[in-house]
């Protein structure tokens, strides 16, 4: 049975006063590879069917959500039946909400699920083996994953909804060691479909930096002036964003919440004019144009699914202009609804400069590659703990001259907006830490004054 | 109450699938083929101060066929339970293979295991929590949120309940045949203080560790966990901690309790031994280790006092089962023997790779559409067989402090640079304790720290902790683990103050 035949049947078969059913069909490719050879591959297929049900009470509304794999058409009418149950074991929802009535129907609802296959590979594969060779030739070792999978996702509800969206999500991330693995170097890309994805030139990159790191320095823990690049960025910065919860903030709870109540939306937080904003339109990043929530949480809301995404701004010229927003928790917070959504964009002032031409007018400064193993230390500033990996570099009179050993940082984002120095030009970019979940990122490199490189690392 | 396999995963045709799938590898010639079809059913339930915010009742289920031929991997997973799909992706998998085998430089072998033509296995718990109403899990819940909100102090409560059952089956051209089901549980409290005016805010989370255990760990009817005593203490901790002096940043000597200890022991003994990451097969992703394959034997990797297990046979156990995704029968073995590596994590691919002979079970996937990765066992500190007591520990420290529960973790990708947090930390004054202090984070490299170890508790102090969501491989797999662990006292431990970190 077709996905959207499911939708509608387990529509029909609700008995529920509400009903919503996400059916998704994924594919999925992948290949791994270490030590200039493959190592591990795969193709994959799966199917998701959840169903939400909502019961009306005396004392308000409750909702059961039921999600399972592989459904055939004669469990259908189980999985419907668990989530009533559920809908009537669980109290009223706080979150209950009017089912969204307003989007207008998918006009590509019949359409077949999209896929992905082994063969979006076709050309990387051949490229990839032209790497390793080169690679062992020039006393290199390449490690990496390439992955791409489609998701297409249908929602149906009792209030009239079809909607419908195909999401492809690749990346790939190649590491280049020296045969003593002293040397290390990453480079990492977002994708759609592989068809942009020039992994030679990203080995090429890779041999320019370990290069780079043929001359080693050590220096002790302190605050540098830091170059971030783009993927750096990222990292911090959507670790911002899903800590930006409205419902949290209200509570007194969150680095977003104002001494003596209610949120900080509306406060400076860098004095450049910065700006963060998610669209699920914005061009190479575009993700689901509506609302997809398999459970209710502090920032998303069953009730929601269909509600339309437009273009929202998290940062407005530096200024802290809307948090992420459930149609309850706008509710209680008075401000706009605005849901979370799958891409992030930061931007600076126009005509920002590249990384290089910001290397270039370093005197003395770090240049990182990336940041790994980000947690949380302390909620109430957002103080995040974290590595530098795969190449820190010092930078002279304008110049790499070496490679520096790592450290640990200890840094909130939320100050580090406070303290930007500079701003480059906005790019394409793959969070190193967080590509297993968020991969649709434009950021641009950034310069920091004093970044707290709080002790030294002797990972390689 | 009898364990039973869940009839409705009995009721799925999986030999019939099996045969389909491993007699067209055979067929094509592959010199390995497995079979697994592996359905997980997680319950998530969360309350916000009393109320339920969300709830998912979710399973995913499928089948998978890895391959071995012409020496390269081949790897296909699918969802629709029909001899005529198994043979499909059976097909696939070994098209994947020969797709793969141009970029493939090393032969894939496999470490010899003996065959289990036909074996069960059940973990150990009292009742399926997938048998409990939801309606009585959330009443529960939501006793346990109200008795924190009823006290002074407490502002919020969060509430979470996460239940979990695996089933497994397994079958391979060799002729090994395992069926196995595992349950494990969550239950988890938060209580959150807030000082509107000045915008101070703090928590106190329960310490009960997850537990491969049924629906009597959350009501304590095991006698495991005692829910009253600590909700009924978690206010007063809380209070403390709202008011509690800043940590003076420094050296110290620590005393650690389990309930944070185990999670330094899964960061910087867990990741830092398991073979495939020494082995650069995990370096692009989680990193290497600086315990590389040249060490064992001779790597001192702390103090003498220092003797740590890995095994897949601990009751309740997270990281315990019968067999492993390969068919290899649970074991345990030292990883650490007074204060020396001597001992990896391995899958049978490694296990012949380095000609350690058989495979210690390490292979693990945590769904149908992953590949199984060398993943850990539960890796355990040992106690001292006559060991002291917490109290007697905090008695040998001048000026320290005592750790109790985990909260932030990080460490480098070579595992030397570690930096955790805790629930509540303790100034020790004299071998006493003299209160809380707040803002305290705890740096080492991992052979300084293990080395610093001057004494483990005994038996008494030892607790098994774990974690459910343990991250490794891409794409990314999550497992459970456990770590047990005795209270440590560590000499000479750098302590951060983490508002001053956070530049305040």
């Amino acid at each position: 049975m077709r996905p959207q035949e499911m939708v509608e049947r387990a529509l029909e078969l609700s008995k529920a006063d509400g009903c919503v059913v996400i059916a998704e069909e994924t594919s999925s490719a992948n290949l791994r590879w270490a030590n200039n050879t493959l190592t591990t591959n795969g193709v994959t297929r799966g199917r998701q069917l959840t169903v939400i049900a909502t019961v009306d009470g005396a004392l308000g509304t409750s909702s059961g959500v039921v999600s399972r794999s592989a459904v055939t058409p004669d469990r259908l009418e189980s999985l419907v039946r668990a989530a009533e149950e559920a809908a009537r074991a669980n109290s009223p929802a706080e979150d209950a909400q009017p089912l969204v009535t307003e989007s207008a129907s998918a006009a590509d609802w019949d359409t077949p699920p999209a896929e992905t296959s082994i063969g979006v590979f076709s050309d990387f594969a051949p490229a990839l083996g032209e790497a390793f060779r080169r690679a062992a030739s020039e006393d290199r070792l390449l490690f990496g994953f390439a992955e791409h999978d489609m998701v297409s996702t249908y929602v149906g509800s009792s209030t009239g909804l079809r909607l419908r969206y195909d999401q492809p999500t690749g990346k790939v991330e190649v590491t280049a060691k020296s045969p003593d693995y002293a040397r290390s170097a990453w480079a990492g890309s977002g994708t759609r479909d592989f068809a942009d994805v020039d992994v030679l030139g990203m080995d090429a990159d890779l041999a320019r930096r370990l290069r780079w790191a043929e001359r080693q320095v050590d220096l002790p823990a302190g605050r540098y002036e830091t170059l971030l690049p783009p993927s750096a960025v990222a990292d911090l910065l959507i670790y911002l964003y899903w800590s930006a919860g409205a419902r949290d903030a209200h509570d007194g709870r969150s680095v977003f919440s104002k001494p003596g109540g209610g949120t900080r939306v509306g406060e400076r937080l860098s004095e450049l004019p910065v700006t963060l904003y998610s669209d699920p339109n914005e061009p190479g990043l575009e993700c689901a144009p509506f609302v997809v929530a398999h459970a209710s949480s502090a920032i998303s809301s069953v009730f929601d699914n269909g509600l339309p995404l437009r273009a929202t701004e998290w940062i407005s010229n530096g200024t802290l202009t809307a948090l992420l927003q459930t149609r309850h928790s706008a509710g209680l917070t008075g401000l706009p609804v605005t849901p979370g959504i799958d891409n992030l964009v930061f931007t600076g002032p126009d005509g920002g400069p590249t990384l290089d031409e910001m290397v270039a007018r370093t005197e003395r400064g770090l240049l990182l590659t990336c940041l790994w193993y980000i947690r949380e230390v302390d909620p109430q500033t957002l103080l995040l703990t974290g590595l530098t990996r795969d190449g820190v570099y010092l930078v002279e009179h304008g110049e790499v001259t070496a490679a520096v050993n790592n450290f640990r940082f200890n840094e909130s984002p939320v100050s580090l907006l406070g303290r930007l120095a500079e701003v480059g030009r906005t790019e394409r970019a793959l969070a190193r830490e967080w590509s297993d979940y968020f991969t649709r990122t434009a950021m641009p490199a950034v310069r920091v004054a004093d970044f707290n490189m709080s002790s030294v690392s002797q990972a390689s | 109450m009898a364990r039973e396999i869940d009839p409705s995963f009995l009721a799925l045709p999986l030999r019939k699938l099996a045969d389909a799938a491993l007699s067209r590898a055979k067929e094509l010639g592959v010199e390995h083929a497995d079979f697994r079809v592996q359905r997980v059913r997680d319950q998530a339930l969360r309350l916000r101060d009393g109320r339920l915010e969300g709830s998912l009742d979710s399973e995913d289920a499928g089948f998978a066929v890895r391959v071995v031929y012409e020496g390269t991997w081949g790897f296909a997973a699918g969802v629709d339970f029909t001899p005529e799909a198994a043979v499909r992706v059976a097909e696939l998998a070994v098209d994947v293979a020969r797709t793969s085998r141009a970029i493939n430089t090393e032969r894939v072998e496999l470490a010899d295991e003996p065959v289990y033509p036909d074996v069960t296995w059940i973990s150990e718990y009292e009742i399926n929590p997938f048998d409990v109403p939801d309606t009585e899990k959330l009443d529960l819940l939501a006793d346990y949120s109200r008795r924190l909100l009823a006290a002074a102090g407490v502002d919020h409560v969060d509430a979470s309940l996460l239940a979990v059952q695996e089933n497994k089956f397994y079958a391979d051209l060799a002729g090994t045949v395992t069926t196995q089901q595992r349950v494990r549980i969550h239950p988890e409290l938060t209580a959150v203080a807030v000082d509107a005016q000045t915008g101070q805010f703090e928590t106190m989370r329960t310490l009960a560790p997850p537990a491969g255990r049924g629906w009597e760990y959350a009501t304590g009817g095991d006698g495991a966990w005692d829910w009253d005593a600590e909700l009924a203490e978690i206010p007063e901790l809380l209070a403390e901690k709202m008011r509690a002096p800043s940590v003076e940043a420094g050296v110290y000597d620590l005393v650690i309790h389990p309930s944070n200890l185990w999670l330094t022991i899964h960061e910087s003994i867990g990741h830092a031994t398991e073979l495939d990451r020494a082995l650069g097969y995990e370096a692009a992703y989680a990193g290497t280790s600086f315990a590389t394959f040249d060490k064992l034997g001779r790597l001192r990797y702390g103090s003498p006092v220092m003797n740590v297990t890995g095994d897949r046979v601990t009751p309740h156990g997270l990281a315990t089962i019968g067999y492993d995704d390969e068919g290899v029968a649970a074991q345990r073995w030292d990883i650490v023997k007074d204060g020396i590596l001597v001992g990896y994590q391995l899958d049978r691919r490694m296990a012949r790779l380095k000609g350690l002979g058989r495979s210690n079970g390490c292979a693990f996937a945590d769904s149908a559409h992953h590949v199984p990765v060398q993943r850990m066992p539960n890796v355990s500190l040992q106690p001292a067989p006559d060991g002291p007591s917490t109290e007697e520990l905090i008695a040998g420290v001048e000026r320290g402090l005592y750790i109790v529960g985990d909260k932030s973790w990080s460490i480098d990708m070579q595992r030397y640079n570690f930096q955790f947090t805790g629930q509540r930390f303790y100034a020790i004054r004299n071998g006493r304790l003299a209160g809380q202090v707040r803002d305290v984070a705890y740096q080492a490299t991992t052979t300084d720290f293990w080395g610093s170890m001057e004494a483990v508790g005994g038996p008494q102090t030892y607790v098994l902790g774990g974690a459910f969501n343990c991250g490794k491989a891409q794409p990314a797999q999550i497992a459970a683990v456990s770590h047990g662990c005795p209270s440590a006292l560590f000499r000479g431990v750098r302590v951060l103050n983490t508002v001053q970190e956070a530049g305040k």
